[in-house]
């Protein structure tokens, strides 16, 4: 670590961990609910449960975004943050509107619209502290002695991430409308800016980790979010299908959404490219695993198994069921959770002066999370695909299917375990580095590994 | 070979033409295609205290709704013609809340107007075109 200050981004990691806790133990509620056990319906009625589970993914995604930022921009500009007191402000108030908007579903106060269930007055409080942060992201940069392409690349993802937020907090009449801003928030963060920001934190990771030239990565760094905004914009096209939109849409989303792989291909040919271009002299092998985990998964989850579904005859039988859920859970945990693990794992060491770079327990989570999530990946589409062959091919009524595919659920929370035991084992290496400490900073930065060119 | 001055050229030209795309296309969508598939002249008081409902009790949370929604209980896009107005009052009026098949459904204490705001809410969705979705199964056992 350089800078004092980029020992903020601890708070948002550790945060962020915390949530993901949080998120998994909310999915067993919901797995257990569909087995038939819902105990907890009185308490934690399945209408709570998934607000918190979908939006605590949010929010512990876009913490550890935060605090990715915080660390990143002041190395990569080569200056202190603009404010560490309004750092920590931010961090805060961000943890505060967090916490109560999860509270607040247990007592039933939604704005009920799925990913943007937080309501209205809450929404513009995360404005607000967006705002905030963005306002020291850009202070830090633009003060800085270089403004590095890695770096505007990373922040006007978050920028535009705050943007498209707008669009969600409008309300329409008509439902559809609705639906179709809904969707300008959430497709265009998760398949378009949130992929700058996938890139930045991809391409400041590659730089330091590989050896490899910066001026080569942030070449191709510019090539792959090209792709991804090329596909991705018009991709969005695949959720205005059957809500209401107009039938050019089937033809547009359709064409669009095939070449969204080929972005996602891109980011892993450009990640397996550079790791074997480079010197492989880094200690850090754990950063390294996750960093390529990431470029590798999310082509599989987001890339492949969102086109299993996305092309309009496939996706008219499988909208609206647990095939869904297959894509989104192997699509979020390799793209953004990943890469979430894969900045900590580069950090925590950094900030905290302790050397784990390749231990046991590292290596362990780094498997069992990732063979778990495969297993939850496997399991949901064994449903979705006995969802779809026996409700719309076959026309059974939804609470037979449901009875039908409960077994699905106990391979799924087996997954599950496999998973949170990954999960815990990373936070466990977590605690192990200890809190950041200024002992850490290194006045001349991080020694580079050989630059190769 | 590229060069980082095309490479950037290339991401910025291709995001401000797709974008430009895409903005003159949901002009489009929200003047021509959801007005004559949706109906919006149908939606009355009643449909928009359905809606308010439907928000306001997060249903997302387990139904779907044009298939947008979680997966723990019924599509609802075509449930007013595949249930009819009586079932639907049954349910949302069960005095310990609807348990179909051993699962349980919140029990909500709506008033008369609101149950009627909600199968109108029904309704409206009912009469919307949606490219052929839901679509119709045509799967049967071979004699």
């Amino acid at each position: 670590m350089k800078y004092k200050s980029q020992k903020v981004a601890y708070y948002f990691f550790a945060f962020s961990m915390i949530l993901l806790l949080l998120q998994v133990t909310y999915g067993f509620i919901m797995a257990f609910a569909h087995m038939g056990y819902d105990g907890l319906h009185e308490w934690i009625p399945f209408n709570a449960a998934t607000a918190t589970h979908k939006n605590l993914l949010v929010v512990w995604i876009i913490s550890g975004f935060m605090g990715a930022a915080y660390f990143i921009i002041p190395d990569e500009a080569d200056t202190e943050l603009w404010s560490e007191s309004l750092a920590k402000l931010q961090f805060w108030s961000w943890a505060i509107v967090g916490l109560i908007a999860v509270a607040g579903f247990h007592f039933g106060w939604f704005e009920g619209r799925k990913f943007l269930e937080i309501p209205r007055p809450l929404d513009y409080l995360v404005a607000l502290n967006v705002v905030l942060f963005l306002v020291i992201i850009l202070m830090t940069l633009l003060k800085g002695k270089r403004q590095t392409t890695t770096a505007w690349v990373l922040t006007m993802g978050l920028v535009f991430a705050a943007l498209l937020y707008l669009p969600g907090m409008v309300y329409f009449e008509n439902l559809a409308v609705d639906s179709f801003f809904r969707w300008w928030v959430v497709h265009l963060w998760v398949e378009g800016v949130w992929e700058l920001i996938m890139g930045g934190i991809l391409a400041y990771l590659l730089i330091r980790l590989t050896g490899v030239d910066r001026e080569v990565i942030e070449k191709w760094l510019y090539v792959i979010v090209g792709l991804t905004f090329l596909s991705g914009i018009l991709g969005t096209g695949h959720h205005y299908y059957y809500t209401g939109g107009p039938k050019y849409w089937l033809l547009i989303g359709g064409i669009f959404s095939a070449m969204e792989p080929l972005a996602f291909l891109g980011m892993t040919a450009f990640a397996v490219q550079m790791y074997r271009k480079g010197n492989k002299r880094h200690p850090n092998k754990l950063a390294l695993y996750w960093t390529l985990n990431t470029a590798i998964l999310s082509f599989l989850g987001a890339g492949l198994l969102g086109l299993a579904h996305t092309l309009p005859q496939v996706n008219l039988y499988t909208h609206g069921t647990l095939v869904t859920a297959m894509h989104g859970h192997l699509a979020f945990w390799g793209a953004y959770g990943s890469l979430v693990f894969a900045v900590i794992a580069y950090a925590m060491p950094l900030m905290t002066g302790r050397k784990i770079y390749d231990n046991f327990i590292g290596n362990l989570a780094f498997w069992t999370a990732n063979i778990g999530m495969l297993g939850m990946t496997a399991a949901f589409a064994a449903a979705g695909v006995a969802q779809v062959s026996l409700e719309r091919l076959a026309g059974y009524e939804f609470m037979e299917v449901a009875k039908v595919i409960e077994p699905h659920f106990f391979v799924l929370i087996i997954a599950a375990t496999v998973f949170t035991t990954g999960i815990l084992l990373f936070m466990w290496n977590f605690l192990l580095y200890g809190a950041p400490s200024d002992e850490a900073i290194q006045p001349e930065g991080e020694p580079v590994f050989q630059v190769v060119t | 070979m590229l060069t980082k001055r095309q490479a950037k050229t290339f991401f910025i030209g291709g995001t401000v033409v797709f974008a430009a795309i895409f903005l003159g296309l949901t002009i489009d969508t929200l003047s021509n295609g959801l007005p004559r598939n949706t109906h919006p002249e149908k939606i009355d008081d009643q449909v928009k205290l359905g809606r308010y409902l439907w928000d306001k009790h997060n249903c997302m949370g387990c139904h779907t709704i044009m298939g947008e929604g979680a997966y723990y209980a019924p599509e609802l896009t075509r449930v007013y013609s595949r249930k009819g107005p009586a079932y639907i009052r049954t349910v949302l009026t069960a005095p310990e809340g609807w348990q179909p098949r051993g699962r349980n459904m919140v029990k909500y204490d709506f008033t008369d107007e609101e149950v009627e705001a909600l199968i109108a809410f029904f309704k409206w969705m009912d009469e919307a075109y949606l490219n052929g979705f839901p679509p119709k199964p045509w799967l049967q056992p071979s004699e």
